[in-house]
């Protein structure tokens, strides 16, 4: 049988179309998949209606694109969390080419540091706003240092002995640590879902936008992650740390004799990917009002995928690619039910990689050339 | 650096002892007797029921861990041969179990189909398929499955391919846990979720004994059956030209393809085996636990037997086997029964069953770090571990094109 499989006929699964047709599908395929599902529900929202309610037990149904317009606020909101972990995997596969698959999971341990030092600091819904304010500067502070601090200490545990070692070494152990860190927080909190006390009263309507209610938990995770996002940005374009950073993503080896601590900056890295997990952490705490430990697993994959697909490496990428994958997630949890959504946003990722491996805006690794 | 180079040194020279050691000592024994041992140890492993009582937990976590070698191996080529590091291999456990749950249970209600079946089970409603025919028809269906899973990945980078395996076993676990709304036509669903399809088929062999919860024997046979069938197999690929074509793959694409290797079509095999081999073992397990049920198919098991083909070394048959014995045993044995109380004594208030796969990443990244060439390394693998060759080819490696622009642009 090995003769046979192995004979020079040409492979039926390499089949060639025309290099025209390919080429297009590259540019346009994924662009068509993520269009797909929104103007899909639109459509059908316009031309046979959603139910809006009941009105005197009666449902009633509306042609309009407001119920989309929600699932559009849900998902950017959320996704604004993706965005937040997706950065910290792309900047590690930017510089050391590795997913760092225990990411996911600094975030879990985010949340946990973060409803944990409210309970230290006595933060409930009795406390005023001044109090409640101040105390969420303060534990977002800290639970951004304890996953930034938590980060780099794997990368010294776990993946700096494997610097030299075949590519699937510091994988598997990402994976392990992993692992390690999931059943942290299964010890720390059980393993069943925990509420959280709604600190910011996040369903409370802040206003409307053309019948889209925008809540206070919209806004707090945009208001957390945007000034984060510029303040990276503007990290790694102008300090000469972030110039540390994009010399050795680019060739270690050559920043090494250009006088950069390459050991150093892969550690900046690390701290600054797990500081903006921890934040992540803290948003979802409050968002969602609830935190469990396989919640790092779930968020990681999604973050990942939203990495992937605005090209990893790139951090403007990282964070399209969070809020596209926040909306899909919303629509389908609302329109498909949420049991199926895992499904759904890895069906993109699988998409991802067949139509357009490089991502939306492009990959920025050594590989990428 | 000398003195860095020390241990080194007094390594070698311990290898080199152990080698000679191991020369003297095959200069005594005449040169069948690698296969002497071998065949002293299969008697052994047939003969091994008759020490325990038919029902021990040590017989029943024997028949497990013979189980999970089946699929260390068949993981082992996919991972370990290849190199594709896929981990969605729960995918094929799935699958393979779900093939014992529609073709050898009363799932199917509608449909009345009996193949070499006896007992209470050639008269039931549903499909009733003989269980050797149930194990062909697991490895089909996987086999199938493994080249759709592996097609996606063909044109990726290695750690991408780890990811999109892993999605596509999230995604068989999705749909295995929500397959009770997938109809399928006259009332049946795809899946019974989380309720499980219960009452399946036992395997019927005449001669060996009846298959029931009172008498493990003959499930035991049953299971070293495959992994010798399996084992068989692994090791005759592994001389083959198509094995070395794995290997080849792995260490160097371009070199291999330039060599007139077909890529495509080898990467496919090995998919399709693995593949193969997880669903004769996923069967297996369906019909031991007389259940398929979708919370069984998690990602944490595809880590597990990661765990044991990379603990036992990447690509070593000998490692596969170690490795799935030694986790079987410490996830059904030592676990459970030896060391579950153990935090209680020290005023822990957690069990050890709670966090035992934290204890599998633990020793991933244990090995990982302290012996990334597994308990029974592979000798190409070794090499490349432990002596200078990888280094060698990293220097010679250069960044193809610098268009790059870094982190962030």
């Amino acid at each position: 049988m090995e003769a046979g499989s192995l004979s020079p006929r040409s492979p039926a699964i390499a089949v060639r179309p025309l290099a025209a047709i390919r080429k297009y599908i590259g540019r346009w395929g994924l662009i068509v998949a993520l269009a797909a599902l929104p103007i899909y529900y639109g459509v059908r929202d316009l031309t046979h209606g959603y139910q809006a309610g009941l009105v005197n037990g009666h449902p009633v149904y509306r042609h309009d694109l407001s119920h989309l317009g929600f699932n559009f606020a849900v998902g950017l909101s959320n996704g604004a969390i993706w965005a937040l972990i997706a950065i910290g995997y792309t900047l590690v596969y930017g510089i050391i080419e590795l997913i760092n698959f225990a990411h996911g999971d600094v975030f879990m341990i985010g949340s946990f540091t973060a409803v944990g030092l409210w309970g230290t600091l006595g933060l409930g819904l009795a406390t005023g706003t001044s109090g409640v304010i101040f105390g969420l500067v303060a534990t977002l502070l800290i639970t951004m240092v304890v996953c930034g601090s938590l980060n780099v200490l794997i990368e010294r545990v776990a993946y700096r002995p494997l610097r030299g070692a075949p590519k699937l070494a510091p994988l598997v152990a990402a994976v392990g640590f992993s692992f390690i860190l999931q059943n942290v927080g299964l010890l720390w909190r059980g393993g069943s879902p925990q509420s959280v006390n709604d600190l910011i009263r996040q369903g409370d309507t802040v206003f409307n936008i053309s019948g889209v209610p925008i809540t206070r938990g919209y806004l707090f995770a945009l208001a957390v992650m945007i000034p984060l996002v510029f303040a990276l940005t503007s990290f790694i374009a102008n300090t000469r740390l972030g110039r540390a950073m994009r010399a050795t993503a680019q060739d270690p080896e050559a920043a090494r004799l250009m006088g950069i601590n390459v050991n150093q900056t892969i550690s900046l890295t690390f701290l600054l990917g797990g500081m903006l997990a921890g934040a992540a952490g803290l948003v979802y705490a409050l968002y969602e009002t609830n935190i469990w430990y396989f919640q790092g697993f779930e968020a990681g994959l999604i973050a990942f995928t939203a990495a992937v697909m605005g090209g990893i490496g790139n951090v403007r990428g990282a964070v399209l690619g969070g809020l596209i994958i926040g909306v899909i997630q919303a629509l389908s949890d609302s329109r498909m039910g949420p049991q199926w959504t895992e499904a759904v946003v890895f069906g993109y990722l699988i998409m991802i990689m067949v139509l357009r491996p490089r991502g939306l805006l492009g990959e920025e690794t050594r590989e990428a050339g | 650096m000398s003195t860095r180079r020390e241990p080194d040194k007094g390594w070698g020279e311990f290898r080199a002892q152990m080698r000679e050691w191991r020369a003297a000592i095959e200069r005594v024994l005449p040169p069948w007797w690698t296969r002497a041992a071998l065949g002293i140890l299969l008697a052994f492993a047939i003969v091994l029921p008759f020490f325990f009582s038919v029902s021990s937990g040590f017989m029943n976590a024997t028949i497990i861990a013979l189980a999970y070698v089946v699929m260390s191996l068949g993981l082992n080529i996919v991972v370990g041969f290849a190199g594709l590091l896929d981990l969605g291999y729960v995918a094929f456990y799935a699958l393979g179990a779900y093939s014992l749950g529609w073709f050898g249970s009363d799932f199917f209600f509608k449909a009345h189909v009996h193949v070499l079946v006896s007992g209470v089970a050639s008269h039931e409603i549903g499909i009733h398929l003989n269980f050797l025919l149930i194990l062909i028809a697991a490895a089909m269906i996987c086999a199938v499955a493994g080249i759709i899973i592996g097609l996606p990945t063909l044109r990726l980078r290695g750690d991408y391919i780890a990811i999109v395996t892993l999605a596509f076993g999230e995604i068989i676990g999705v749909v295995a846990v929500n397959g009770q709304s997938v109809h399928v036509g006259g009332g049946m669903t795809l899946t019974a979720g989380n309720l499980g399809i219960s009452a399946v088929d036992s395997p019927y062999f005449p001669g060996i004994g009846v298959f029931n919860e009172l008498d493990l024997r003959p499930w035991y046979w049953l299971a070293l059956g495959i992994v010798l069938f399996v084992l068989f197999v692994n090791v005759r690929l592994r001389d083959s030209r198509l094995g070395r074509a794995w290997v080849a793959l792995r260490e160097d694409e371009v070199a291999a393809v330039s060599m007139g290797i077909p890529s495509v079509r080898t990467k496919l095999t090995a998919y399709s085996m693995g593949a193969a081999f997880g669903g004769m073992s996923g069967a297996f397990f369906g019909t031991y636990f007389t259940v398929v049920n979708a919370d069984q198919f998690q990602f944490g098991f595809s880590i597990f037997i990661l765990a044991m083909v990379i603990i036992g070394g990447l690509g070593s048959i000998p490692g596969a086997i170690a490795g799935g014995l030694v986790l079987g045993y410490i996830n059904y044995y030592l676990i459970p029964d030896v060391l579950n109380n153990l935090p209680s004594k020290f005023g822990l208030n957690f069990q050890v069953t709670e966090i035992e796969f934290g204890i599998y990443g633990f020793l991933l990244v244990l090995v990982m770090i302290l012996r990334p060439q597994g308990l029974i390394p592979e000798r190409r693998r070794r090499l490349e571990m432990t002596s200078q060759i990888g280094a060698q080819d990293a220097e010679l490696e250069e960044p193809t094109a610098t268009q790059t622009t870094g982190v962030a642009s």
